[in-house]
């Protein structure tokens, strides 16, 4: 769940970014789209607790993240987030110095969690890549890469998953491929999908898919300051 | 634990930049270990050698020149003085005893010293094998002579004219005067190790023998004579006397080795400073390193944030990087600098020059690690720093 009203962020020596209000039910799916420089990454930063808001509110699954930054504070915030928000960031930053399985055991330990074995595999199969567990990030294929970077976002059963731009730079194929899995993992996850993309076939996408299933995604439009 | 594990594969995920810096930290730290100890190895090698002996009676010349041959027996002796002179000296009363010492040959470069078992009780060596002499002609071997010539109680040896041993020196041996081993002394780490004792009369014997006229008794001469006193004042009097009442001259030992390592101290100043360029050099290094994989990693670390790491475990990771660096070339710089050490030992042993032990942990060895961390953190504190600051924000904006 998402709910936001006059939410504003103004960089301090940069403008102020003004957002529309947007209710996003837990499970649903919104797509934060508008070209280039129009604040979507900033929408995902207030989303994430990554910065705090100049004006308005924010609530992310019962967390008010509101003006006057969060209730909650620092290392409360960063534990707030690991449980909460499952990130899948443009390019996956997957440690190349650690293989796939190493990956998702750093994430563990990233926050604060004992290292739970049962659920790394758990989170490798349920994307389909639990043979890949031995491998570095090198020997995976760009497709195989964002799957295990999905794995790492799902490890700690968020209730939201961030997107950035998760079509850019792939084809067509490959991004319909992508997008279909982040819809499939986040609804069996139950999780809250927002996907901030100012690519076009993203929209395209949801359009011909949700008739089939009957999810219609938020569409929250951002426009060029 | 995790934080020690995966900062470990980070450090190892350059290897070629991890390799280097641990090369260059190992190898100021092995420089610093190899000169710490050799100082204390020869500063305690002097302190057993010197200890009780007040001062050195012997032919006038350069009192170090008296005192490396005298006591240490590494230079050769300023002359001779009459055996008559150094009898007197029993009698003075500020001298509590006088150890007569003559020298002259060698054997297969281990000096041969005429003495009295004064110079063996002073020593407090005890014999491992046989006697002491009795006889002229009757020999003790120091532990390593023993150990290096391979000679038994019983065995005989002819020794050679001169202090030094060197390709000529079988020309010149004593054949028709040999020596019979009597008894062989157990290791004392002191200078006896490496000598081979006689009586005094040995050595006059040996030196008549070639001589067609030998001397009468009141002729006889000794090489020098060690000294020690009654009362710590005659410090003050007693050199003064000597060198000035007498033909001879009194060296103070502890005076002379002062001005020795004061000297050997320049030397060791200056390899300490470079040992300290060494270490600095590495602490350069590893800082651009880590800077280096702060910025490199700058997303990746943000990442981390991003998945609930607090500051402190980020730069945490990177001080643990360090850390390790810092362990493995502690690990590998004491080893090589006691290693160094060692070969230095045992090449000094073929020369049969001053004794330094091997393995040794002198108490400012304790200083290696502490400075192994130090550099090793100080150099990694500005990339932690950087690393702790690391806003994940710049994760979004990054493209
Ligand atoms: N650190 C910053 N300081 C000042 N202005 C910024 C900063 N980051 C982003 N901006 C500005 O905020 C606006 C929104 O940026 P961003 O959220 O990254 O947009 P998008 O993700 O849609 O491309 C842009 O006009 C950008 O120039
Ligand atoms: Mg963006």
């Amino acid at each position: 769940m998402i709910r936001t009203r006059q939410l504003a962020y103004r960089y301090p020596k940069g403008p102020t970014l003004a957002f529309p209000d947007v209710d996003v039910p837990q499970g649903g799916v919104m797509l934060l789209g508008g070209p280039s420089g129009s604040g979507k990454s900033t929408w995902l930063a207030l989303a994430a607790g990554l910065v705090g808001a100049t004006a308005g509110q924010i609530d992310v699954a019962g967390q008010s993240l509101g003006e006057g930054g969060a209730s909650l504070k620092n290392a409360a915030l960063d534990a707030w987030r690991a449980r909460t928000v499952g990130f899948l960031p443009q390019k996956l930053h997957l440690s190349a110095a650690l293989s796939v399985h190493d990956n998702l055991a750093m994430a563990q330990w990233a926050a604060g969690r004992n290292q739970d074995e049962p659920r790394i595999t758990e989170a490798l199969k349920a994307l389909g890549v639990e043979d890949l567990a031995p491998r570095r990030p090198a020997q995976l294929s760009g497709g195989q890469a964002q799957r295990v970077a999905l794995a790492r976002a799902i490890l700690l059963q968020p209730q939201v998953i961030l997107a950035d731009e998760p079509t850019a730079s792939l084809d067509d194929e490959a991004a319909s491929a992508s997008l279909a899995l982040l819809q499939a993992t986040a609804s069996r996850e139950g999780a809250t999908l927002v996907i901030a993309t100012h690519d076009a076939r993203v929209a395209r996408f949801f359009s011909e898919n949700s008739s089939k299933k009957g999810l219609e995604p938020l569409l929250l439009g951002l426009k060029k300051l | 634990m995790r934080t020690i594990a995966f900062s470990w594969r980070f450090l190892w995920s350059r290897p070629l930049t991890a390799a280097l810096n641990l090369l260059l930290l190992s190898l100021g730290l092995a420089s610093i270990t190899f000169l710490l100890l050799v100082s204390h190895q020869i500063n305690s090698a002097f302190e057993r050698d010197l200890a009780g002996i007040d001062a050195v009676v012997g032919a006038k010349g350069s009192p170090m020149q008296l005192i490396l041959s005298g006591v240490l027996q590494l230079d050769v002796p300023t002359g001779n003085i009459p055996l008559a002179a150094v009898e007197t000296l029993r009698a003075h009363p500020q001298v509590a005893s006088v150890i007569p010492i003559s020298m002259g040959d060698s054997f297969r470069g281990f000096r041969i010293v005429g003495t009295t078992p004064d110079y063996v009780r002073h020593y407090a060596a005890e014999l491992a094998q046989g006697a002491l002499w009795r006889s002229p002609m009757q020999a003790v071997l120091g532990a390593r002579v023993a150990r290096q010539s391979g000679l038994k109680v019983g065995d005989t040896f002819s020794g050679a004219h001169g202090l030094v041993s060197g390709l000529g020196a079988g020309a010149d041996a004593h054949e028709e005067s040999p020596y019979t081993v009597t008894g062989i002394l157990a290791p004392t780490g002191s200078v006896l190790d490496r000598l081979v004792l006689t009586s005094l009369e040995s050595v006059w014997q040996v030196h008549d023998a070639d001589a067609d006229a030998a001397p009468g008794d009141k002729d006889r001469e000794v090489t020098l004579a060690l000294i020690q006193y009654k009362t710590p004042l005659a410090a003050v009097t007693f050199p003064r006397f000597i060198n000035t009442t007498t033909g001879m001259q009194a060296a103070a030992p502890a005076l002379e080795i002062t001005r020795l390592l004061s000297m050997l101290g320049v030397g060791l100043d200056v390899l300490r400073a470079l040992a300290g360029l060494l270490l600095l050099t590495a602490g350069l290094s590893v800082f651009i390193a880590l800077w280096g994989a702060v910025r490199e990693r700058r997303a990746d670390l943000a990442l981390l944030r991003m998945l609930g790491a607090p500051p402190r475990k980020v730069a945490g990771l990177l001080l643990c990087e360090a850390l390790w660096l810092a362990l493995l070339a502690m690990v590998l710089g004491v080893l090589a600098g006691q290693g160094l050490a060692m070969l230095l030992a045992w090449a000094l042993q073929l020369d049969q020059s001053i004794m330094i032990g091997g393995l040794a942990w002198p108490a400012g060895w304790l200083g290696v690690p502490v400075l192994a961390l130090g550099v090793a953190l100080a150099s990694a504190l500005l990339p932690a720093w950087e690393a702790y600051r690391v806003s994940v924000f710049e994760l979004l904006q990054s493209r």
